[in-house]
Formats: C-alpha cells, structure tokens, sequence
C-alpha cells in the first residue's frame, strides 16, 4: 500500500520557480517508492528565514499556523510533510512555539478568525521529505527500486544547515549528518563520507543581500567537493542547490577558480538510479549539466 | 526618536535586561548565557559582526542600550541555527538575533541602507501581496532596491544568470502579470494586519 502524506509543496518549487527542478524530480522519485503526496490546497508562503524582520513573531506563526490547520482538515490523518527546509523548519518551529506559549496561541488564533480558521494545536510534528525517506521507508527500500546503480559515481552529500539544524533527521549528529552519504551507497554511488562542508552555511537569503560574504562561504563548500574528488555535489534544500549551483562563474570570476561542478538534488540522483529518464529527473533543470548522471539516464 | 522607542526608554528606566525580555522574540532564553562564545565562534558570518551574539548578551546585561540598537551587528545572521546546535544552555540565539533586528526596527531604529534589512521586507511584502512569494518580482526589485540607476546596472549583470534560469525553465516570465498565490489574497492580508495589530499592542503594553 502507498504512504501516504499531506504535502507543502512551498513557493520555490512552484511550476517556474527556482527550485521546480525538485519538485519534477521529487514527483518521479515518490512515483517510484509508491509514495503518495496530497498537496494542500490554498497553502501560502512560510516566511522562510528572511521573513522575521518585515513579519515580526506573530504574523510568521499565524502564516505557518494557517497552513497546518488547512492540512489537517484536508488531509486529517496524514502526517504534514515539506521538501524544503525552510518550509519544514517554520512549519514545525510554529507548533512548538504555540504548543509552549497560550498566549501566542491565542493571539494567532484571533488572527486566523479574520478568515473563519482554527488552529487546534499540535499533532504530530510536520516532517521533512528526507525523514519520510530514511524513516518509513528505510535504506533497504531506497535500494529497491534501483535498476541502475550508480557505480563509480563520486557523490558529496551537502547537507547544509535547516534540514539538519535544530531540529534535524533523528540518529543524526548536528555535526556529521550521514543520511545524504548512506542514501548515495543506497543507490551504488560512492559517498564521499569525509566531505567536511557538508553541514556549513551557504549564505542562505543573505546571496542576495551580502553576496561577497555569502560567495565566500560557497567557495569554500565546492573547494573541499573538490578536494575529496566529487563528480557532483548532492543537497536536500533548494536554497543551497541554487545558491552554491548558480554563482559558480562568479565565484570563479573573483577568485580565480575554474569551479564548474552540478549541484543536484538527492531526488534527482535516485531517480536516475531509479532508471527514469534525464527529463523526469529534471536534469534539463540545472544550470551545469551533471553530465555523468545524464550518461547513465541516457544509457 | 521614535515616540515608541521613548516611550520604552521611560519604561524600563535602564532596565535593557528586562526590556529584551519582555519585548525580543525568544529573549527570555538569554538569560541561560555563561558567555561561552561558542555562539560566535560557530556563526560562519562571525568575523563581519561589529558585536558577535556573545558580546550582544554582554552587551545587554550591563545595559547598553544604545550599543545594541544602534549596530547592525545581527542582520548578518544567515539562519544556520549553528549557534542554537552548539549552545550548551539551550539559549535560542538564532531567534534572539531575528528579534533583536524586528525590535530595532519596530523602535525605528534599523540602520539606514542595510542590505539585509531591505531585502527581508521586499521579501515580507512580496509574500503578503499574494500570500506566495513570486521569485520574479523580488529578484526585480531586489535589483532596483539601490536606485534606478544601480537597478539597471545589477539587472544586467545578472542577464545571463536570468537567462540561464529561463532557459532551465527555473524562472518564468510570465509570473511579471500575475502569477501564483492564495485564493483570498484580501483575507490573507487582513489576517497578517490583525497579527501585527495585536503584536504592536503588546509591546505598547496595551491590552489586546
């Protein structure tokens, strides 16, 4: 039998958007695990990082607070899931926050009264895609499914910083996460487990504000990709796919470097091994052509 | 000054501890600090702060006001929840910083052409126009956030990064006339209003 979730799919996944290679690749992916993802309807926005300063507490909780009460109505009995990290991390951070606080709670109930909904409170904690993946289905039923392992492939698993920081996948360490690299093994590729960036900051919405500051630490997580001999670096968050795959000519611009490594998403690197086409796995999507991972989709 | 920010001052009297408190998403959680600077030194922006989280703690108890709302110390927080991982007193510095900038900026007291600060609420009134973000037009007005003269400058710079975008089918043009959002953009946005009336009473101290 399927599993079943009730799905956020997010803003930077949106049919257009930034990160709508995910979304493409995410579909094909949960097709083949015989994962079923009802998005909700009428979601909004999260706030994502940046949103504190023009939201404020309140208005970013009642946002977040607004989304899960839709999905438990739509989808009562499924657990609330996002592909995005930002996404999750509000989402989840909004159910603790007025879970501990009945002031805030009913303040942000007054809030959602303006458009006749409730929120009731918390249930489960809303998840992210990867514990869906590690948890439910487990490392032998990523492997399942595999028709072409991905030998010989050298993979970097950049894990970043709101899928693992605080709240993280459960049995990880903040410091050494190592669900990317076993999911790498998972499908025959050959994880670079010593990856030492895999965990540092990209500059996440700060790209777009302080973009030396934040090229400068990008610099440094394809160095060391670099360093261990990777084919491609593989990341969970649309953030860190865009930001250390976009500025790469930057980058090289102002340092020097001849950077000119993929960055994928870990559901576009099972989904090849999963045997689907370059195009279900949006590998048309990127803006440096993971070349080797195209050959085996061709193959 | 802003009449909220004296209106505060003759509030707290000199008390900034308690006016953190009270008033600062999360603020009460610094209360834990043993001044470790485990905080500072894990943050990856670190070096660029004129006070980095511990010294800000520091800075707070002693009462120093004017040092702490006045540096722009905290919009370099990229929220990589670095510091909140490794604090070994549970003090929710991530959320401290993210309420220490709101708290400026609710005193009117943000600094003046701060790239962060502008692009968070070209962000936040993106979002609120039609409850989603639209990626076309924040990255638009993030060019022209500096001047129209500046905004031309950037757009072109950053064409060939558009048009590789495009043609990743990854940005879409056609979100300039309309695009994504919720259906009830007008509730949407009367809902966010309520939030931020009935935050702004409680740091007025008003009942709500």
């Amino acid at each position: 039998m399927a599993h079943e979730y009730s799905f956020y799919p997010g803003c930077s996944s949106q049919k257009g958007a930034s990160g709508s290679n995910q979304m493409v690749s995410n579909e094909t992916m949960c097709d083949k695990l015989d994962i079923k993802l009802n998005a909700i309807d009428d979601w909004n926005c999260c706030g994502a990082s940046v949103g504190y300063s023009g939201g404020g507490e309140l208005a970013r909780l009642t946002i977040s607070a607004r989304n899960i009460a839709i999905s438990e109505k739509q989808h009562p009995d499924q657990d609330l899931i996002a592909t995005c990290p930002a996404c999750w991390l509000a989402t989840r951070e909004t159910q603790e926050r007025l879970h501990d606080d009945p002031q805030m709670m009913s303040d942000a109930n007054k809030a959602l009264a303006e458009i006749g909904v409730e929120y009731q409170g918390i249930k489960k904690p809303a998840r992210h895609m990867t514990e869906v993946l590690v948890e439910d289905i487990g490392f032998d039923g990523i492997a399942k499914p595999v028709t072409k392992p991905l030998e010989g492939l050298k993979i970097a698993g950049y894990v970043g910083c709101q899928s693992n920081r605080p709240y993280g996948i459960a049995g990880e360490s903040f410091e050494n996460p190592m669900y990317l690299d076993k999911m790498s093994e998972a499908v025959g590729a050959e994880a670079l487990t010593g990856y030492e960036k895999k965990a540092s900051c990209c500059g996440g919405a700060l790209m777009f504000s302080e973009q030396e500051k934040s090229q400068a630490l990008v610099k440094e997580i394809i160095e060391a990709a670099y360093d261990h001999g990777a084919d491609m670096i593989m990341t969970p968050c649309a953030m860190c796919q865009m930001n250390v795959e976009a500025y790469q000519s930057d980058i090289n611009e102002k340092y020097g470097t001849k950077f000119d490594i993929p960055v994928v998403f870990y559901s576009q690197v099972l989904s090849v091994a999963y045997g689907s086409t370059a195009s279900e796995a949006a590998l048309d999507g990127q803006l440096i052509a993971p070349k080797k991972l195209i050959d085996i989709a061709n193959k | 000054m802003s009449d909220l920010n004296q209106k505060m001052v003759e509030k707290y009297k000199g008390n900034f501890l308690q006016e953190v408190i009270n008033n600062v998403e999360e603020g009460e959680t610094m209360k834990m600090c043993m001044q470790c600077g485990v905080c500072s030194g894990s943050c990856p922006l670190g070096p660029h702060w004129e006070y980095p989280p511990q010294h800000i703690f520091m800075l707070i108890r002693a009462g120093k006001r004017d040092e702490v709302l006045n540096t722009d110390s905290f919009w370099n927080c990229t929220s990589c929840y670095n510091c909140i991982a490794r604090c070994p007193r549970g003090v929710q510095i991530t959320h401290v910083m993210h309420g220490l900038a709101r708290y400026q900026k609710v005193l009117g007291l943000a600094p003046k052409n701060q790239p962060t600060e502008k692009f968070s609420q070209l962000f936040w009134d993106n979002l609120v126009q039609k409850g989603r973000v639209n990626e076309l037009k924040l990255g638009l007005s993030l060019y022209f956030m500096n001047g129209f003269g500046e905004g031309i400058k950037t757009a072109l710079k950053n064409q060939k990064l558009g048009m590789a975008m495009m043609k990743a089918k990854r940005m879409n043009p056609a979100e300039m006339f309309g695009g994504h959002g919720v259906k009830d953009p007008a509730g949407f946005q009367k809902m966010v209003k309520k939030a931020h009336e009935l935050e702004a009473a409680r740091i007025a101290g008003e009942e709500s």
